[in-house]
């Protein structure tokens, strides 16, 4: 089945693209491929840094069958252009690269993938994690949980955000 | 005035909808806007609000053809 893209946007202003999908993808050959469409960067890109969030089948002690992520269209591209702007404030990024899972979604499946691009480590380091941490506190997607035992629930502990190690 | 109300994850069982429209002759506030549509049911502790797909203060007043969002904590990633 093709893959639907329920949101693609290129800013060049914020160097940054956000991707929402219903179906599973492959965060290796998204951000090959993204990589592979890059002109500013190139003869300039020392460091990148990925971070790749996968379902597990547990949580908080219970086994997890299937969970289904709702998020708010509209608000959920516009939060996440927000948050590469301020990584772009914050760090020297010369790319940024953010692909969300929505819909339903099984164990091992990947939820989310965050890649940034930059000149050196420290600044892709932090910006990724900054970015990755900015999502979870911020960005409106929402889980409910289908538990193994047939019953459902919603996910709902939060992050604070990034905090500086 | 009318503006447009959403409701998203576990409040949209709370509450029993996810979207209506609201008609007002008076200024009012993010909290109001969930009173008056909730027929006054609480207002959660940790709940968050957007306005016109910004995060917006329980306190902020709300324009004409405004869309005014209640959400649970965000849980994604």
């Amino acid at each position: 089945m093709a893959m639907k893209w329920l949101f693609f946007r290129r800013l060049p202003e914020v160097n940054l693209k956000v991707k929402i999908c219903s179906d599973a993808f492959n965060p290796w050959q998204e951000i090959q491929d993204f990589q592979s469409t890059f002109t500013n960067a190139s003869g300039k890109m020392g460091a990148t840094n990925i971070f790749i969030g996968t379902m597990r089948d547990f949580n908080e002690n219970t086994g997890v069958h299937s969970m289904t992520l709702e998020y708010y269209p509209g608000m959920t591209e516009k939060q996440l252009e927000k948050i590469g702007a301020d990584a772009k404030q914050r760090w020297h990024i010369l790319d940024a690269y953010i692909v969300h899972r929505v819909g339903e979604i099984r164990p091992d499946d990947t939820i989310v993938a965050v890649a940034v691009w930059s000149s050196h480590r420290g600044d892709a380091f932090d910006a990724c994690r900054f970015i990755m941490e900015a999502l979870k506190s911020t960005a409106p997607f929402w889980k409910k949980e289908l538990l193994e035992s047939g019953q459902t629930r919603w996910v709902e502990k939060n992050t604070d955000g990034y905090q500086k190690k | 005035m009318s503006i447009k109300v959403r409701y998203f994850a576990s409040l949209v069982e709370r509450v029993g909808q996810s979207e209506s429209d609201l008609a007002f002759t008076q200024s009012i506030t993010v909290r109001d806007v969930w009173q008056v549509d909730t027929l006054g049911k609480p207002i959660p502790e940790n709940i968050l609000a957007a306005v016109n797909m910004d995060y917006a203060d329980l306190n902020q007043q709300v324009q004409d053809g405004d869309e005014v969002a209640f959400f649970p904590p965000v849980t994604g990633g």
